[in-house]
């Protein structure tokens, strides 16, 4: 990892120098122009949402900006490479994007797994304060910010915005409903910004470069690079940064190494758990906010999850559904109650108690459980691994019930 | 009973959050658990009677981590993931390896009260699937073999 002065010897600090020229306003403006949309899944114009804060004198003040840096989406870890990696990046990014908004005070929080990643970040913001950087009068601009990290206990739901503002202030974090947004009523009831980690990391390039040149980087409409990644059984699992829009084959072959010996691609979720299967039809589509969403998934946080023609499908769908059913906070009562009876079903025709009613009952649970039905989108988010799978790998789901239990399970190879 | 330190310490993480001294139960339940290992009924209390919070409050809050311990746990804590990634590449194996070894389930002791045995949700190590997280510490690219010699070093 880069300590302070390799940091600036490379750039560092320079993209913060020339915000610190402009008005927030003005920074707000030239991150739009680059089209930096939300690294965290969503794929929100980040200026946009900055643009949603109130300025200026009539303002309510303090106001604040949140790293969300909890990362607990099975199959991603992307934000974990960036911490620990060059946690100065993450600072000056947080700087440009506190001045963007008039925020005093940010706040990181990281899930407690990152151990590593949080002692980085703290070294390196005593680093960035001990060079004004941080702290009262920024640069000599006015600018004050200081920076808290907080580290989490563990709980996948405190990674939705609203949820992780109740963790911040000690209170159980459950979701809250919006709107309000946090943009108006957020921490403390005071404007608030919520940030992906990878979101925030473009921001000084962005700055430093200017916004055309940002999108010149991406292969697509979308600016910038993206952090992809790979897991599974593929020959070299990993994170790598690419143009933004790199097509999923070029991803999965040249980067991943293709499938190990021995395994065939049956299927991947593009960008974590909560994301629809595409299938090695889709390979050649280019891996944008756009194109995945036309291709029936969402690009999320750009992480795949590889499923190998060895791995039975329900038996995948079981470890999914039952984090979701585990890390669900009980708040509403169909992603409480819903969640454990779609694990139960899916355990049942792993186990050969399936009946031939199962599959239709699995689908309803997609509707009953979809967008509109819960207080926030974990349930929802839940159901998209589970609705796809049920379009592409249907025989799997009648086998288990024909053949009375998992026909992975009685290969003799296993 | 608090001790000394253990109340200097949560003092100082209300000091940290200034006006929001609410904010701060997380890091008093840690200061806790990292005595004692988990947060019984008794420290539980205490806790909440520095924060001047009610228990029904602070319970509420420490029921919902799943790394804030409210029942007794051994010397060591091995959190195995089996999130996706680390399902499809050998939990089930490293499970199996545990429960013969230690002859016991999740969610047990062993008799010696050496090693509580979790499951969690994902750790971010995807690529180096399977993981667990052991005393705080995150370890990847696990086989039975390379888990006896890591728990080894655990007395």
């Amino acid at each position: 990892m880069p300590d302070l002065r390799e940091y600036e010897q490379a750039g560092g600090y320079a993209g913060l120098r020339v915000a610190l020229r402009m008005t927030s306003t003005e920074v707000q403006g030239t991150v739009k122009a680059a089209n930096l949309r939300g690294r965290g899944g969503a794929g929100f114009p980040t200026g946009v949402k900055w643009s949603a804060v109130p300025l200026g004198e009539g303002a309510r003040r303090p106001k604040y900006l949140v790293v969300n840096a909890d990362e607990m989406e099975p199959g991603v870890m992307k934000d974990r490479i960036l911490l620990e990696g060059n946690p100065h990046q993450l600072i000056e990014g947080i700087v440009i994007a506190a001045h963007a908004i008039e925020a005093e005070h940010a706040f990181i929080f990281i899930r407690l797994a990152y151990r590593e990643a949080a002692e980085r970040l703290r070294r390196a913001i005593e680093e960035a304060a001990s060079a004004g950087y941080l702290g009262a009068n920024i640069l000599g601009s006015g600018l004050n910010l200081d920076i808290a990290v907080h580290r989490s206990a563990g709980r996948y739901i405190c990674g939705e915005e609203t949820a992780l503002l109740n963790a911040l202030e000690g209170k159980r974090p459950i979701p809250r409903a919006k709107p309000p947004f946090p943009q108006t009523v957020g921490l403390w009831g005071q404007p608030t910004v919520v940030n992906n980690v990878e979101t925030l990391c473009c921001v000084p390039h962005i700055l430093r470069h200017g916004p055309e040149w940002f999108l010149g980087l991406s292969r697509s409409s979308d600016g910038g690079t993206k952090l992809y990644g790979a897991s599974g059984r593929v020959r070299r699992p990993g994170v790598w940064e690419l143009p933004m829009g790199t097509p999923l084959r070029e991803i999965l072959e040249e980067h991943a190494g293709g499938m190990r010996e021995g395994y065939q691609l049956r299927g991947l979720l593009p960008g974590g758990a909560s994301t629809d299967f595409l299938t090695p039809e889709h390979l050649d589509i280019p891996m944008d906010f756009g194109s995945v969403t036309q291709a029936g998934s969402r690009l999320g946080t750009g992480t795949m999850v590889v499923l190998d023609d060895q791995t039975c499908p329900v038996s995948m769908l079981i470890s999914l559904e039952q984090f979701f059913a585990r890390e669900s906070c009980g708040w509403c009562t169909p992603c409480r109650e819903g969640l454990p009876w779609v694990v139960r079903l899916l355990r049942a025709l792993e186990n050969g108690d399936g009946r031939s009613d199962d599959v239709a009952l699995l689908e309803a649970h997609t509707r009953l459980l979809g967008p509109g039905r819960t207080f926030c989108a974990l349930a929802p988010g839940a159901m998209e691994p589970l609705q796809s799978a049920l379009k592409y790998f249907h025989e799997d789901f009648t086998r288990h019930i024909a053949e009375r239990g998992c026909p992975w399970r009685k290969a003799p190879v296993v | 009973m608090l001790t000394e330190a253990e109340r200097h310490e949560i003092e100082e993480e209300i000091a940290a959050v200034r006006e929001h001294t609410r904010a701060a139960v997380v890091e008093a339940l840690k200061v806790v658990q990292r005595r004692r290992g988990w947060v019984s009924d008794d420290d539980l209390g205490d806790v909440a009677t520095c924060l001047g919070l009610t228990r029904t409050e602070v319970d509420a809050v420490a029921t919902f981590y799943n790394k804030i311990f409210r029942r007794q746990v051994g010397r060591h804590v091995l959190l195995i993931c089996d999130s996706v990634t680390c399902w499809i590449m050998g939990y089930h194996d490293l499970l199996e390896h545990l429960r013969a070894k230690w002859g016991m389930e999740l969610g047990e002791t062993t008799a010696d009260n050496r090693f509580t045995l979790l499951p969690v949700a994902c750790l971010g190590l995807c690529e180096q699937a399977p993981a667990m997280l052991l005393d705080g510490e995150l370890y990847g690219n696990l086989t039975p073999a390379r888990l006896d010699e890591i728990l080894a070093t655990h007395a």
